[in-house]
């Protein structure tokens, strides 16, 4: 944290229903039964949170051997918010519909994306999961983007032919998928994936992105992408970047603005 | 009754056009199969296990089939051909089949012919007499332990590792679940295999196996007797092996499975011909094995409008009940889908979501009918989220919905907590102990918003219904009429695996279930 000398403090606690009272409520679960015993423990589990006048309200018996507790509880934290530091330019993640709306508004026209498995493998259930309508763990794929328009290649797809289609439809954007890494043929893939881009006189124009499970942002800089996704990332997180990258493109969005679920 | 809203004629009329609708597809389902319905075929003889490089048997013996020209015979032909080689089991008869040269593979005289399809037929009357059997025990103890009353509370679990998937699953039994849906790992609808065995590693969800269903039943069951209440088991049938965990799903006794006609062509991108046939025979064993569906309709409103395409979710279901009658199900049987999905903060959802729920209940009056929760609009303020949950309890009573997927206060953050379960069960249960018989109570008048709005969205289903009779269904999926999603005829995963049906196609499961042999 960074310090701010000249800067007028500003302390802060909890508040509950008066200042300062530093007041919170909290909810879990314990493995154990129902009983004074489980009750005791709770209590027990957040004094050593390090709160005080803990209120055990609800001793709730969730299944045979599972607790559920309400609590309320002092917690004697104290802040100076006049410390905390965030950064310059922070622009929120949009929800399905607040992207939308923006693309209609921004860019006014639909966002096109390519992606595929290349190279040999045949691994779709990553490229299925960002692109495909049903998307992953409740996040919409870009399919369903009313304002995205999403090609799903599928598996085994040449690097050549992949940057070839993308670029007949003036894609935006052309995600690669690289699920197998046996002697890092995924890298491989990835270095002749931006070979062929280079040759085909799309690199710097289009955002290129690389996913998979062995992959993350720095590996993907490495080899050349403008991103990469891990384990973990949904649709949206997708979705987002690519709307940021397209508009700073246009120039409507600083260079390397920060925001939310930005890969790091 | 809630209200009648639109007549007994309009509603008989939508019926007669879903059924002209789906005429066409018939003709298509009569004369092919797929490499998924074919693979069944092989499961129900008892073909079970994996080869050498983790490939399931039926899988490597209808590919064999199939890339020798010679699957339009029907599996179950080669199956009785590799006995009369003389395969000592089906993994024998399966290494004798893949091995044989290609020239072994032509007609045999005709007396042999005949007496290898009676052999066959025989043994596949066998099997279905076993599968029978294996219902029955579940019947058995459904009626030794009654389940509780309707709506019954279905609750997700979706750990990716089949154990602590059944520690999860008593836990919510224990609160007071009526059914418990393991998730898939995701895009399993995608794979042309069903996966073999325990897993305990999957990507948002659990490998729907059958060793799966088989651990997960068990412990239900063991849960059903402690708890003195029966307690349902679902997974999903959909995707490109539809038929396939129909099948591992009866076998292992499972109560419901979801299961929709055109879910996978709109929502998966799995081509529409595959489909088509797929849910067919799916649909067929679960007809047989008194499983219930659970149709997707809600999936529309996801993608398009709520408010805009209630209609487009009440013309599916007619077209999906028709489907499912053609296939051979009771109308007990169809937990046909539908949400509580509008926006919020706009002004008198309850009332709109009042009116399509009372719709789709005076539509199909004797379907359980599916209620799921709100998704798309949900919000991580986990109080509101909660309270938006609890009006979808109160709609659910009221429309005497029979199976209601409990929404969670942490919908759009994380996979439920085990708390989140307890939660949402505690003020279901409420909700449906106070509001019992609400629906006898309160008579909605007939010029009112909740019946001025059925009206009008049963006009526009009846609009929808009209021009897929006109165009056919085809061309209306083509024009994105469900769920804003276009799909073309030949395109999506899968139609490689559609197989024009030989003249002497050979199907005894097929027979026995369509009540031919």
């Amino acid at each position: 944290m960074t310090t701010h000398p000249g800067r007028e403090k500003h302390f802060i606690r909890a508040y509950g229903d008066r200042r300062d009272d530093g007041v919170i409520q909290l909810s879990f679960t314990l493995p154990v039964t129902a009983s004074e015993k489980a009750k005791e423990a709770a209590k027990l589990f957040c004094q050593k949170l390090g709160l005080t006048d803990v209120k055990v309200a609800a001793v709730e018996r969730a299944a045979e051997n599972y607790t559920f507790f309400v609590v309320y509880a002092k917690a004697n934290v104290v802040l100076d918010y006049a410390e905390i530091d965030t950064p310059e330019i922070v622009i929120k993640k949009k929800s399905f519909d607040e992207l939308n709306a923006y693309i209609e508004q921004e860019i006014a026209r639909r966002v096109v994306v390519f992606g595929a498995c290349t190279g040999t493998d045949t691994h779709t259930v990553g490229i299925d999961a960002i692109l495909n309508m049903k998307g992953f763990a409740g996040d919409y794929g870009l399919e369903r983007y009313p304002w995205f328009e999403a090609y799903n290649l599928g598996s085994q797809v040449p690097n050549a032919e992949l940057i070839r289609r993308a670029k007949e439809k003036n894609a935006d954007a052309v995600l690669v998928s690289q699920v197998v890494t046996q002697r890092d043929v995924h890298k491989d893939n990835s270095r002749a994936f931006i070979d062929e881009a280079k040759k085909q006189g799309v690199y710097g124009k289009m955002t290129l992105l690389l996913g998979g499970p062995r992959v993350d942002h720095k590996l993907a800089l490495e080899l050349g992408f403008d991103a990469g996704f891990g384990p973990g990332t949904k649709p949206s997180d997708v979705a987002n970047f690519v709307v940021h990258q397209v508009l700073q493109r246009m120039g409507k969005e600083q260079k390397g603005a920060a925001f939310e679920g930005a890969p790091t | 009754m809630s209200g009648l809203f639109v007549t007994d004629d309009q509603i008989a009329h939508a019926r007669k056009l879903a059924r002209e609708i789906t005429d066409p597809i018939f003709d298509l389902i009569a004369k092919n199969t797929t490499v998924s319905v074919e693979r069944t075929v092989l499961r129900w003889f008892g073909v079970d296990g994996v080869g050498n490089l983790g490939a399931p048997l039926v899988n490597l013996m209808v590919d064999r089939l199939q890339a020798a020209g010679v699957l339009n015979k029907g599996a179950a032909y080669w199956y009785g051909r590799a006995l009369r080689m003389g395969a000592s089991s089906p993994l024998d008869a399966v290494e004798r089949l893949t091995a044989a040269p290609l020239s072994t593979l032509g007609p045999l005289p005709p007396e042999d012919e005949a007496k290898l399809r009676d052999e066959v037929r025989a043994e596949a009357r066998a099997m279905v007499q076993e599968l029978k059997d294996r219902v029955a025990r579940r019947d058995d103890l459904k009626r030794e332990f009654p389940m509780a009353q309707a709506p019954h509370k279905y609750l997700i679990v979706a750990t990716g590792n089949i154990f602590d998937d059944v520690d999860q699953a008593r836990a919510a039994a224990q609160a007071g679940a009526d059914v418990i849906a393991v998730i898939r790992s995701t895009a399993q609808s995608l794979l042309d295999y069903v996966p073999h065995g325990a897993t305990t590693e999957g990507y948002g969800g659990t490998y729907a196996t059958q060793e799966n269903f088989r651990i997960m039943r068990e412990a239900l069951d063991d849960e059903s007797r402690r708890l003195k209440r029966y307690v349902q088991l679902t997974n999903y049938s959909s995707g490109l092996c539809m038929s396939e965990i129909a099948f591992c799903a009866a076998w292992e006794r499972l109560d419901m499975l979801l299961n929709d006609a055109m879910y996978g062509i709109l929502f998966r991108d799995i081509n529409m011909r595959r489909t088509f046939i797929d849910q067919y025979f799916s649909r067929r064993i679960c007809a047989m094995a008194g499983i219930i569906i659970n149709t997707g309709e809600d999936n529309y409103i996801t993608t398009a409008d709520a408010y805009d395409a209630a209609h487009t979710v009440i013309a599916s279901q007619f077209i999906n009940e028709c489907f499912a009658h053609r296939a051979g199900l009771k109308d007990w049987q169809l937990g046909l889908g539908h949400s509580y999905e509008i926006d919020p903060y706009k002004p008198e959802t309850l009332l709109l979501e009042l009116s399509q729920a009372m719709l789709v209940r005076r539509c199909f009056p004797d379907a359980p009918l599916k209620y799921m929760p709100p998704t798309k609009h949900k919000e991580t303020d986990i109080f509101f989220s909660h309270a938006y949950d609890v009006m979808a309890d109160l709609v659910a009573i009221w429309t005497r919905q029979g199976i209601q997927l409990l929404g969670m206060m942490t919908e759009a953050m994380h996979t439920p907590l085990l708390a989140d379960r307890y939660v949402a069960l505690k003020s279901a249960s409420y909700l449906h102990r106070a509001a019992r018989g609400i629906d006898e109570e309160f008579v909605v008048r007939e010029d009112g918003k909740i019946a001025n709005r059925a009206r009008f969205v049963f006009g526009k289903a009846l609009e929808l219904l009209e021009e897929c009779h006109k165009d056919g269904m085809v061309a209306a999926i083509g024009r994105g009429r469900f769920g804003d999603v276009k799909r073309e005829e030949t395109g999506g995963k899968g139609l490689d695996g559609v197989v024009e049906k030989a003249p002497d196609y050979f199907n005894p499961f097929l027979e026995l279930m369509e009540g031919r042999a």
